[in-house]
């Protein structure tokens, strides 16, 4: 046995574990990449389509966004989808806010693991589920006090929300360090100034990263929505699945498009906004 | 024991006064005794060094001066007021945390004010002081920097400026000096000496480095497991340590086991195992007679021929140059090892070879007798 046989058996030094040398993962990785982003592309591209087809291209024109535009109901179900997605985010997120305070800032007490799951059971639960309840408990009320406003989406699209902005500003108040409010307290500062001077401002990108997901995510909801809205309460999804059971024209893309610009929007300002504070 | 809010009233009361302090923490099987019926008297203007290896309490007993803590048992006194029950924000104390904790999304002058906006002090006022901290720990050319574009040093400085721009009765530093490498360490232990004779203000500084506390104090209380068990100036602590922990703790002893033969308040003679009989300084209230522990310190005994002026008589193991001095290290037989360091001069180079049998004078009144 020679000596170069030896050592061609000895394993070379052990690399930690990467799932990136794992065969097969740039495949896998573009399979889903392109999963995710091929069926935008069509959606994007046929929304400037000049013909009423969804399937030939007939030309360029923003004809579908100026249509889109001038229909009253789309205004109708923007406004409104607006209006509900930033109440419900604003509120959702103080209330988010001040439960990860309250599950981050005290002391370890019996039920706080319960209270966790609490916080986060909207997103365990099935949303159908969610909505039936809603539903029953919202007729109930509007048989009582005969109010059928806008108060019943908002409140449903508040209680989903907040897991999700609750998430990031948790984390965000668990990587702070501790030291810095007792600084604070040291200083002078009663626990609402701390909270107000010290807390606050470093866990901010955590709130608008969490005001900013609890807004995309209640824009984005149908399910719930359609279980709670009174007649004539359509946001912009419903109103748009109430669109494809009749035939579909591109204005629907067009509106698609439009929702996916400003998410991409936010994503990249909120991208900018937490780099610049780091 | 002295009941709460019973305090004499004094023209110039303690800066701080701790008495029966108790903390524990956590129950049951997992209780800690951080601190046992520790009580303490800080005077006014004085550079006050809590001193002890981790865990003795010394941090405890900081955190519960500044409020972040509350004793299980026992008051704290700030100038004559029972501060026990406040918060932190309401004393006036100000603290120099170990890792500095300066607020990442301020500036160094950002920082330097804080204390006083949150006292709601006008705005010239503030503006004033913070420029007389940053002068005053040299920092003027820093002011709009962020903190974390500031070396460790610095950061340091800012802390310290930071906790002194309110003007607090008493300045708390939680081992400021650990994270500092041994030149800025030396740098920063004669800076904090100099803030403390411009300010005024008293300080109490934590360490387990019996070297700072013994260059910067001007009295330090060695703790061990929840006790404070000797309170003094560094040189009574240095040379007439009380206890086994302390003289071990501080600097290196060597142990003698002698008896006492006789003890008038606190000068006394023992005799050695060599029959000798020397004198010695006994601690307070100690029992008049029986079997003793002393301690010498190495630089207060001398190698000597064997002889009548030798206390101890021994065989020279080992010779240590060090450049100023020498250790030499003598068997005395059945106690072992006794370590004599002597300033070296041009004359006494080979005076003793190693080997050969030497007495071993000690110093008059050098000799401490320990409580144990």
């Amino acid at each position: 046995m020679t000596e170069l046989s030896n050592s061609a058996q000895t394993p070379t030094l052990r690399r930690p574990f990467s799932v990136r040398t794992q065969p097969g993962f740039a495949t896998i990785a573009m399979v889903c990449f392109f999963l995710l982003y091929a069926p935008l592309l069509p959606l994007v591209v046929y929304s400037f389509n000049s013909g009423t087809s969804i399937a030939f291209w007939e030309g360029f024109s923003f004809r579908w966004y100026v249509a889109a535009w001038d229909n009253e109901f789309v205004q109708d179900a923007t406004i409104r989808s607006v209006v509900v997605a930033t109440s419900a985010s604003f509120t959702a997120t103080c209330l988010a806010t001040m439960a990860a305070l309250g599950t981050t800032r005290t002391r370890p007490y019996r039920g706080l693991t319960a209270i966790y799951a609490m916080i986060n059971q909207p997103l365990m639960v099935p949303e159908i589920v969610t909505a039936v309840a809603l539903l029953i408990l919202f007729a109930t009320i509007k048989a009582v006090t005969n109010y059928h406003g806008l108060a019943y989406l908002i409140i449903a699209h508040t209680a989903f929300c907040i897991p999700f902005a609750y998430m990031p500003i948790r984390a965000r108040l668990e990587g702070m360090d501790l030291s810095l409010e007792t600084a604070a307290a040291d200083l002078y500062a009663t626990p609402w100034k701390t909270f107000r001077r010290v807390t606050l401002p470093l866990v901010w990108p955590g709130v608008l990263a969490g005001l900013m997901l609890a807004f995309v995510i209640s824009l984005d909801d149908v399910v719930i929505t359609e279980f709670v809205k009174s007649a004539g309460q359509d946001t912009l999804p419903t109103y748009m699945l109430g669109q494809l059971r009749r035939a579909i024209t591109p204005e629907v893309h067009a509106i698609s498009t439009v929702l996916l610009a400003v998410s991409v929007a936010m994503v990249t300002i909120f991208f900018f906004l937490n780099r610049k504070m780091q | 024991m002295g009941m709460g809010g019973m305090s004499t009233r004094k023209d110039s009361p303690a800066a701080v006064e701790a008495n029966g302090v108790s903390k524990i923490f956590g129950d049951g099987s997992d209780k800690v005794v951080a601190l046992d019926d520790v009580s303490v008297t800080i005077k006014q203007n004085e550079f006050f060094t809590l001193l002890g290896p981790s865990g003795c309490g010394k941090t405890t007993l900081l955190r519960l001066i500044a409020g972040f803590d509350h004793p299980n048992n026992g008051n704290i006194l700030l100038e004559g007021d029972d501060i026990s029950g406040l918060p932190p924000y309401q004393r006036q104390v100000n603290t120099v945390f170990q890792n500095y904790a300066l607020f990442p999304h301020m500036t160094v002058a950002g920082n330097i004010a804080f204390g006083l906006e949150m006292l709601d002090k006008p705005r010239n006022e503030i503006d004033a002081t913070v420029a007389n901290m940053l002068k005053l720990v040299r920092m003027e050319e820093l002011r709009d920097r962020q903190t974390s574009q500031i070396s460790g040093g610095q950061q340091q400085r800012v802390a310290l400026a930071r906790a002194l721009a309110p003007h607090p009765k008493v300045l708390l530093l939680d081992e400021p000096l650990s994270a500092l490498d041994l030149k800025l360490r030396k740098e920063m232990q004669i800076e904090l000496k100099r803030l403390q004779n411009e300010t005024g203000i008293t300080f109490i500084f934590v360490t387990h480095d019996q070297e700072e506390a013994l260059t910067m104090s001007d009295r330090i209380a060695v703790m061990s497991n929840g006790n404070i068990l000797q309170i003094g100036s560094p040189r009574e602590i240095y040379d007439h340590p009380a206890e086994r922990f302390v003289a071990n703790f501080i600097g290196e002893t060597n142990f003698l086991t002698a008896d006492l033969v006789l003890a008038k308040n606190k000068a006394g003679k023992i005799k050695l195992s060599s029959g000798k009989t020397i004198a010695a300084t006994l601690p307070d209230n100690h029992a008049a007679n029986g079997k003793v522990t002393a301690v010498v310190r190495p630089e207060h005994a001398r190698i000597v021929k064997p002889g009548t002026s030798a206390a101890l008589e021994g065989r020279l193991d080992n010779i240590v140059y060090f450049g100023t001095d020498t250790h030499y290290h003598v068997k005395l037989g059945a106690e072992g090892d006794f370590i004599v360091r002597m300033q070296n001069s041009r004359d006494d180079a080979g005076k003793f070879a190693a080997g050969s049998k030497v007495g071993i004078a000690i110093d008059s009144n050098a000799a401490q007798v320990l409580r144990d």
